[in-house]
């Protein structure tokens, strides 16, 4: 490509993006329409400023789905996704099955060909992983169950593509279509098109081995996923990571998922399953919030380059052709999608809201479909014109499901009583910790200990790689990253924890993230150690709500050992440290206040050592004699005298 | 620590009111008609205190000092609690009954906050005339308290340190109000109990009419009961309307 023309592109794609989505956010309706919005705007058929290329791009673009299927799968550690497998299967395989059989009986009594239908009835059954994850994220209802379930399903029909690709082969008009497979599987095992490249040198064909030397290399390549992912990833990232680098963290964390995506397309697997068994295997390690904040915005710029292209690719000259059958197949296919999942959701015993949310987001084709029908078109399964037909079908479809999920939101669910979905307990909820620590150093270990001798919870970031290997050794939950990163501090949970302890040793690195977390997590209560009296005040002025000077307690032990050493009972020093605590950490708080004048502010700091010196006499003095003036009987002696005598 | 992996709020400054608290005392800046002194060392475990003082925190006019909350280390600031003892008509102190006691950190909030020529003695007066309502809580019945029962004395007896407290800083001491049995206590029980310390607490937020014999009751749970059993007949009632 030249380099003009693909800044061009570039800045095309981008303003498309920056201008459409904000504004479709801010009237409610959700990113994915508004990006497919600008797509429609550039393409052809508006403004034009795309034009076939978008095909290309679009293929690249599906590799954010690869992406989006990676931070899933670090999110689901592997416990948790063995404890689904009844719901994936069950509920995804009989989603597919009945779905399959009701399009294509459809399709075949439409088109009349069994074959024809059977193809399309198979590639319709499947639903968009890219619109139906982005929209339920956006709005927040992936730990809803009808987001678990649409998860479940999902997940379930990324599995199906295999055997789908195997399948389609077989429904060819002509028999067996020795010839073209070999060259289509190369096509279509990219899966979602990702490194598509790739296939030209390879020097390993699979197509060649025999089916169970096929088995064979793909059991190797996932188990090779799971191995590398235990046992080398690891120490891997640790070696990088100790470089400080973040950018070549960054690379790295793109280098694996790009890697998993060649070696999956050399098996025939799909990428996006590989790189979600990957982030499954790493979502136990200590690099999971740093990975996932790593790759999280090159997903969400390829997701809406993936949308943006979807909304180019409609052609809308095809549409106007065949107005009646692209309108029939996107009204079959949305309305058969939700009678099954509708039915699914009752056999599964969903709430009517749930159930509703759940049919409704999965009522749509899948990105899938483009790569299938014109996988099916070269098996000559297919022909051109009925496949360009499904695909603007599909395209609709997509661009159909939010509006539909806004139709279900706004109009369906006030009706049935739930406005908003009930978050049920799931095992990601679990998983945060109401408490963040940031630094696990001399300070944050001690501060963790206590806490988890509580049985409470914590998540721990620290930026020394070494570090966190060691204590991860001992069992302790921590993670490798910079915490004054919003990105990872969002990752590692910050909206949703009550309380943060900031116990690293920079000040410097203390005060931004103190900034930091009153700017962009108002809620979060601060603890936060200080080095020094003047760092104290830097972060209570920054917010912070509970600032403690790290030597301040140990000298006052000092102290107190000091006193009793010196022969003064250990009572007396005590309460002699208590109240000359008391009255520091006032004087703390008052001289904050007159700190902004610079000269009251060294006046004042006079002014409290007398205070100070003033407050130490009393205390000396009240406790030369019996004690405290409530033990104290001077006065009421005098009086018993007084009146006696 | 209870099992829910809640998270204690932080402390704040010892010897400074908590914040809520703070809060709460700025809200009813009108000055409070009870003051209302809580103390349980154990309170996360507690089940009869915890009911009957979230009750109290719903009442207007009542402000709820949480001692142990307050003082974790013993720190009493003697000019604070003064300052609070000053501002209000009527003093309640809420506790279990340890060892026919209170727990220790109320007795040494009155060893120093009590103090002599502020609470007592020729110059003492600022308690003068306030109204002062013990609150207990015991695990054993009622029946386990009197000349016959295993404790051997009635609670008044057993308070009489803390009514003597009382009356030498010429406080008004009222028949101490009690729920007993905590231990084998039903849920609906507890909710009558709770029922009953809030009319308690209207009561001490006021003068006690002149009518009314105090004397006479050796619980004010008994005078409260007696009283709500004449509303049922449709007698007149000590209770102030509004």
């Amino acid at each position: 490509m030249h380099g003009q023309e693909f800044f061009t592109q570039a800045f095309v794609y981008l303003l498309a993006g920056v201008v459409s989505v904000p504004i479709a956010k801010r009237l409610g309706l959700g990113s994915v329409l508004g990006y497919l919005i600008a797509g429609v705007a550039i393409g052809p058929f508006a403004l034009g400023l795309v034009a076939e290329e978008g095909e290309d791009v679009l293929h690249f673009a599906e590799f954010g789905v690869v992406m989006m299927l990676f931070l899933i799968g670090l999110e689901l550690r592997p416990q948790r996704l063995w404890r689904m497998r009844a719901q994936i299967l069950g509920l995804g395989g009989v989603q597919i099955l009945l779905s399959a059989v009701l399009l294509g009986a459809a399709a075949w009594l439409a088109f009349g060909d069994l074959r024809q239908g059977i193809a399309i009835g198979l590639v319709l059954a499947l639903s968009s992983t890219a619109i139906v994850l982005q929209t339920m994220q956006e709005k927040g209802l992936m730990s809803t169950e009808a987001g678990e379930s649409s998860f479940s399903v999902l997940l379930a029909q990324d599995i199906a593509v295999i055997p789908m690709l195997a399948m389609l082969p077989l429904l060819a008009l002509r028999g067996g279509g020795d010839g073209a497979p070999t060259h289509a599987s190369g096509h279509a095992a990219d899966g979602h098109g990702a490194a598509e490249g790739a296939h030209a040198g390879s020097a390993f064909a699979i197509e060649s081995l025999p089916i169970w030397g096929r088995g064979l290399v793909v059991f190797a390549a996932v188990a090779l996923i799971f191995v590398a992912g235990r046992y080398l990833l690891r120490p891997v990232f640790r070696f990088i990571a100790r470089a400080r680098l973040r950018e070549i963290f960054t690379g790295a964390a793109l280098l694996l998922v790009i890697g998993i995506a060649l070696l999956m397309a050399q098996v025939g697997l799909s990428p996006a399953l590989g790189t979600f068994l990957a982030g499954v295997v790493l979502a136990n390690s200590e690099y999971r919030h740093e990975l996932e904040s790593s790759v999280e915005p090159f997903k969400g710029l390829l997701l809406g380059l993936f949308f943006i292209s979807v909304g180019a690719a409609v052609d809308f000259e095809l549409v106007g052709g065949a107005l009646t059958t692209v309108a029939g197949a996107v009204v079959v296919l949305v309305v058969a999608k939700i009678a099954v999942l509708l039915l699914l959701a009752r056999f599964f015993r969903l709430g009517l809201d749930q159930a509703l949310l759940f049919a409704f987001s999965l009522a749509q084709g899948s990105e899938f479909a483009f790569v299938l029908f014109s996988f099916a078109v070269q098996s000559q399964v297919l022909p051109a014109e009925l496949a360009e037909t499904m695909v603007a079908a599909v395209a609709l479809s997509m661009a159909l499901t939010p509006l539909l999920m806004l139709f279900a939101e706004r109009v369906l669910l006030p009706r049935v009583g739930t406005a908003e979905a009930e978050e049920r307990e799931s095992d990601v909820e679990d998983d945060e910790a109401p408490v963040l620590i940031a630094g696990f150093g001399r300070v944050g270990q001690i501060v963790e200990r206590l806490l988890t001798a509580q049985g409470i919870r914590s998540t721990v970031l620290d930026f020394d790689s070494d570090q966190v290997e060691l204590l991860r050794g001992f069992g302790n939950e921590v993670y490798y990253g910079d915490a004054t990163r919003l990105d990872l501090l969002r990752a590692a949970g910050a909206e949703r924890a009550r309380l943060i302890v900031l116990a690293v040793d920079r000040p410097a690195t203390q005060l931004k993230l103190v900034h930091r977390i009153r700017e962009h997590f108002p809620h979060l209560r601060i603890v936060a150690r200080a080095r020094s009296r003047t760092d104290a005040y830097d972060l209570i002025d920054a917010g912070a709500d509970d600032v403690f000077r790290e030597t301040f307690d140990s000298a006052l032990q000092m102290g107190i050992r000091s006193l009793e050493r010196l022969g003064v009972r250990s009572y007396r020093a005590h309460r002699l440290a208590r109240a000359f605590r008391q009255f520091d950490e006032k004087s703390l708080r008052r001289l904050l206040q007159l700190r902004k004048d610079r000269t009251a502010y060294v006046g004042a700091a006079r002014r409290q050592r007398e205070d100070l010196a003033l407050v130490l006499e009393r205390d000396v003095e009240l406790l030369r004699d019996p004690g405290d003036p409530g033990w104290d009987v001077e006065s009421l002696a005098a009086e018993s005298r007084e009146g006696s005598g | 620590m209870d099992s829910t992996g809640e998270v204690p709020e932080a402390g704040a400054v010892a010897g400074e009111m908590r914040q809520d608290e703070a809060r709460r005392g700025g809200r009813e800046q009108s000055a409070p008609q009870v003051l209302l002194l809580f103390a349980h060392p154990a309170y996360e475990r507690s089940r009869a205190n915890r009911a009957l003082l979230e009750a109290a925190r719903t009442l207007p006019g009542v402000l709820v000092h949480d001692l142990y909350e307050t003082y974790p280390d013993f720190g009493i600031d003697v000019a604070a609690e003064q300052r609070l003892l000053a501002a209000a008509p009527a003093v309640v102190l809420q506790h279990p009954l340890y060892w026919y006691s209170a727990p220790a950190l109320v007795k040494e909030w009155l060893d120093l906050v009590l103090q002599h020529g502020w609470a007592y003695g020729h110059q003492g007066h600022a308690l003068d005339g306030k109204r002062l309502l013990s609150v207990v809580t015991a695990g054993g019945p009622r029946s386990a308290y009197g000349s016959t029962g295993a404790n051997r004395f009635t609670l008044p007896e057993l308070l009489r340190p803390f009514e003597q407290t009382a009356r030498l800083c010429r406080m008004h001491w009222l028949p101490p109000f009690a729920v007993t049995g905590v231990h084998g206590m039903s849920d609906a029980e507890l909710e009558a109990s709770v029922a009953l310390y809030l009319e308690a607490l209207s009561f001490v937020s006021g003068e006690a009419p002149a009518e009314v014999d105090l004397a006479s009751h050796e619980l004010l749970n008994d005078l409260l009961e007696g009283d709500a059993a004449r509303r049922r007949r449709g007698e007149p009632s000590i209770r102030r309307e509004g």
